[in-house]
Parts: structure tokens; C-alpha cells; sequence
């Protein structure tokens, strides 16, 4: 498991998920804090690719031995892209969630939602709280 | 942590340790320590060591006390003797399971019963009750601590002796008196030691530095449905039967007792559905509670770490309860595929 960690180039959403907004395009993920409460993950159920998803609602569901957990949308857009190594190999989330354990690519329906989303700094406020 | 939740004398471990700690059964118990996963792989390649006080002990002692549990057991007493152990049910009138639990004879009038942490007091109770005059039962959880060390190197880090499964005896490791008891819930070689609670935290400690490795309730629900064993409370109920479960081996059905009548007519006319175990054939994980397609219910489902795919155990109907049947679960309104399979659905390598 890598260490505790929220990079400052994401937006965060307080349910735990996080976007990397690349132009009219944005990686969606589950942070480190989420990853550790659900413990190691066993199953990726991902949406399909052009599927539509809305901010603040639930897009994914990931699996631990014990538990399932709804995955929210921290932006509104279509999925372009499941990343396929999350559904083969769901402990990449868990040991290494903002690389190689990122979700989904989605084209950002509304590109200024990114605006209401937490940056690195009150997210980790936020945890730490937790 | 909600305050009214009891704690076992190893709690103080388990914190030190890094346990996430959870609630089960009104006790505040650790689910995992490191991880579910290499908790489950260390018991299946080594060893690893559960702290289970919070199941309940009961004495029954005295001159009747044999005959008594007879009346009350599904399972025929008298193919045990002295130092011997049996898995058996206490049973209702219509043969739905109270409980499942383990007797250890000590003597012809000297019996304890290893129970569930959640019906500790319901048997404590249902056996309180008719108590025949010449027996005594008496509820002595409170001052036992339990601790089973399961692995295929389990007996060689304890530095303990083989001997047949279903057995006991007083034995020691790290100097302090234990009942040996070779019972588990794990499908592996091992034991269950019981002591006294003060004693229980030197056990814990003298057992961790021959090597064992510290597991939570998380990987003993993996590894037990690996194996098939049930879990009261899921797969088995008041509401469930003893043959409908695939207990029948565990009642004696010629002796009598509270319920044989019952569970002799449903083995006689075939009971309407039966306990299966599954496997997964799409990728999913079937969970507690779940419908299977044509009249059936998962019971219990997890991940399995042994063989890297869903699986469970649920009720179905008796005409589709056959080996490489194919079943549909519903997993939260998706369709997925399983596949019945002989129990126990992890057989280890010969």
C-alpha cells in the first residue's frame, strides 16, 4: 500500500473522488483515504464506455472482500475509456490510486463544474476531520 | 465506537496490533489486521491466529447431564467418548436450527459447549429451561478467553503434537495451561485454546512470537465458505432444517431428540430446497441476501482470496440442486452468471 497522499494537480470531491481535468476531457479516480476505508479490492464493476454520468451521482461500484461501495461522479460527462487494468486487476486502485488504479476518461459535459470541486488543501482538511 | 459493545481480554492487542476494529454480535472484534487477503493466503500456506472469546461457553455437568444433552442435540452423543468432540445442532421442534456448536465430553458427566457468540444466551436459555433434575448448565463465557491457531504449520509453530481432528486435551504452549481442543472453522490442521481471560493476553503474545500471524473475523468468513462450513445466522436459521442444509450427517435421526420427529418426515419426503455452493462463471460478487433466479437466495457470498472469484452458498430448489447447474444471482439488478459445485468448493492439493 503506498502512503497517504492527495496531489495538488486533482479536484476532489467530498464523497472521496477525484478528477485530473485535461482540457474538454477529465480521469476520474477514488483517493487514497476511500481505497484504505474499503481496504483491498476485489472487483471494478465500471460503467459502459458512452455512458452519460452526472455529478454527485454514482457511475461504478467497487468491491472489497467484505463491502460495496457505490463510486461517485465527481463531474458530469459521456465515458470515453474504462481503464480495462482497474477491471483485471482491481488492487492497482488500492496500490497506486492516481496512476495506474484511475476508473474512467470521460468528455466534461460542463467544463466550470470543476470550479465547485475541493482542491488538494480542503480535501485534506476534510480527512483529516474524518 | 458504541460504548454498550463488550470487549474480549485480547482488545488491548488488537489496538496495539493496528486491527480495524468492528462491531459483531454486540463485541467489538477486529476484522483484519494487515489485510482479508494475506490473512486468508497465511492461514492456507502457514498459520494464522483468531481471537474468538467472544463465543460462548457452556458447562453441563452432572450425573443426568449425558442423557439430558442427548434429548436436546440433533447429533447421537454416544458415538463420542472421553476427550472427544462433536459437531451438533440444537434444534426446534420443526428441526430449524437454534444453533450450531461443538460438544467436548470430558467425562460421562462433564460436557462443554462451544456456541455462538450471538446465541449464547438463546441456548443458554433453551437448555436452562427443561434442565433435567442430576444436571447442571451454567453459562461461563465471561471467564474464558479463546483463541484458534489454524494454518498446515500451525501444530509445528506451537510446538504441539498431531492428533485426530474432534479430539481434546490439556495441553501448554508458552507455559500457560490450555484445553487443546483440535477443532476450526477453516478447512485447515489446528486447534482451539482455551484459557482462563488473565491468561489470555500471555497466550495471545506466546502464540504471535512462534511466528502466527494476527487474523481478523474477515479472513475467517473467507476461509470458512471456501470450505462450506455454514454460518449460523446466514446460511443457517431457526426458520432453516437441519436436512434442508445439508446437515443430516450431524443428526442422529434414530435417537430422539427436540425436532427428529420433524427432520426424520423432511428427510423421508425430501425437503423443497437445499443448501448449494457456487461459484461465480462472470465476474461479481455474490453477497448475503441476494436472489437467485427460479426461487432461491444466497446466504453467503464473498470473494474468494484462494481462487481469485466470487463465491457462495444459498438455498435453491431441491430439483436444481446439482453440481454444474447453472444458476442466475442477482447482483443489485445485473444478471450474473454461477455455477453449482460439490462442496467444499476449495479443496486443498492433495
Amino acid at each position: 500500500m503506498p502512503d497517504e497522499s492527495y496531489p495538488d494537480d486533482l479536484r476532489y470531491h467530498p464523497e472521496h473522488d477525484w478528477a485530473r481535468v485535461e482540457g474538454e476531457e477529465a480521469v476520474l479516480g477514488i483517493t487514497w483515504y476511500a481505497q484504505d476505508s474499503l481496504g483491498e479490492l476485489v472487483h471494478f464493476e465500471a460503467p459502459e464506455v458512452g455512458m452519460t454520468v452526472s455529478k454527485d451521482g454514482p457511475y461504478a461500484e467497487v468491491e472489497s472482500v467484505k463491502a460495496v461501495s457505490d463510486v461517485i461522479a465527481p463531474l458530469s460527462g459521456e465515458v470515453l475509456e474504462v481503464n480495462e487494468k482497474a477491471v483485471d486487476e482491481p488492487e492497482a486502485i488500492n496500490a497506486d490510486p492516481y496512476g495506474d488504479g484511475w476508473l474512467v476518461r470521460i468528455r466534461l459535459s460542463d467544463a466550470a463544474e470543476a470550479d465547485g470541486l475541493l482542491d488538494a488543501e480542503a480535501y485534506r482538511a476534510q480527512v483529516a476531520e474524518q | 465506537m458504541d460504548a454498550t459493545l463488550r470487549r474480549t481480554p485480547l482488545y488491548e492487542r488488537h489496538v496495539a496490533a493496528g486491527a480495524r476494529l468492528v462491531p459483531f454480535a454486540g463485541w467489538e472484534m477486529p476484522v483484519q489486521y494487515e489485510g482479508v487477503i494475506p490473512e486468508h493466503l497465511a492461514v492456507r500456506s502457514d498459520a494464522g491466529a483468531f481471537d474468538v472469546s467472544h463465543m460462548g461457553q457452556l458447562h453441563v455437568d452432572g450425573p443426568a447431564s449425558g442423557p439430558f444433552l442427548q434429548s436436546m442435540l440433533s447429533n447421537d452423543l454416544e458415538r463420542i467418548g472421553d476427550g472427544e468432540a462433536q459437531y451438533t445442532l440444537l434444534t426446534n421442534e420443526d428441526g430449524g436450527i437454534v444453533d450450531d456448536l461443538i460438544v467436548y465430553r470430558m467425562s460421562a458427566g462433564q460436557f462443554l459447549l462451544v456456541v455462538n457468540a450471538g446465541n449464547r444466551r438463546t441456548v443458554y436459555d433453551w437448555l436452562k429451561e427443561p434442565e433435567a433434575r442430576g444436571t447442571e448448565v451454567r453459562d461461563a463465557s465471561d471467564e474464558y478467553a479463546l483463541v484458534a491457531v489454524q494454518g498446515p504449520r500451525s501444530l509445528e509453530r506451537l510446538g504441539l503434537a498431531e492428533a485426530p481432528a474432534f479430539t481434546h486435551g490439556m495441553g501448554e504452549v508458552g507455559g500457560i495451561e490450555v484445553m487443546v481442543c483440535r477443532t476450526g472453522y477453516t478447512g485447515e490442521t489446528g486447534v482451539e485454546l482455551l484459557c482462563p481471560g488473565d491468561e489470555a493476553a500471555a497466550l495471545w503474545d506466546a502464540v504471535r512470537e512462534r511466528g502466527v500471524k494476527p487474523c481478523g473475523l474477515g479472513a475467517r468468513d473467507t476461509l470458512r465458505l471456501e470450505v462450506c462450513y455454514p454460518l449460523h445466522g446466514q446460511d443457517l436459521t431457526s426458520e432453516t432444517d437441519a436436512i434442508s442444509a445439508g446437515l443430516g450427517w450431524a443428526c442422529g435421526l434414530e435417537t430422539e431428540f427436540t425436532g427428529a420427529e420433524a427432520l426424520r418426515r423432511l428427510k423421508a419426503d425430501g425437503p423443497e430446497r437445499k443448501l448449494v455452493a457456487f461459484v461465480m462463471e462472470e465476474r461479481a460478487i455474490p453477497r448475503h441476501g441476494m436472489t437467485i433466479e427460479g426461487g432461491g437466495e444466497v446466504t453467503s457470498g464473498t470473494h474468494s482470496p484462494s481462487l481469485d472469484v466470487g463465491i457462495g452458498m444459498g438455498y435453491v430448489p431441491a430439483a436444481r440442486a446439482v453440481p454444474e447447474t447453472e444458476l442466475v444471482v442477482d447482483v443489485r439488478g445485473r444478471s450474473r452468471l454461477a455455477r453449482i459445485v460439490k462442496k467444499p468448493i476449495y479443496k486443498k492439493e492433495p
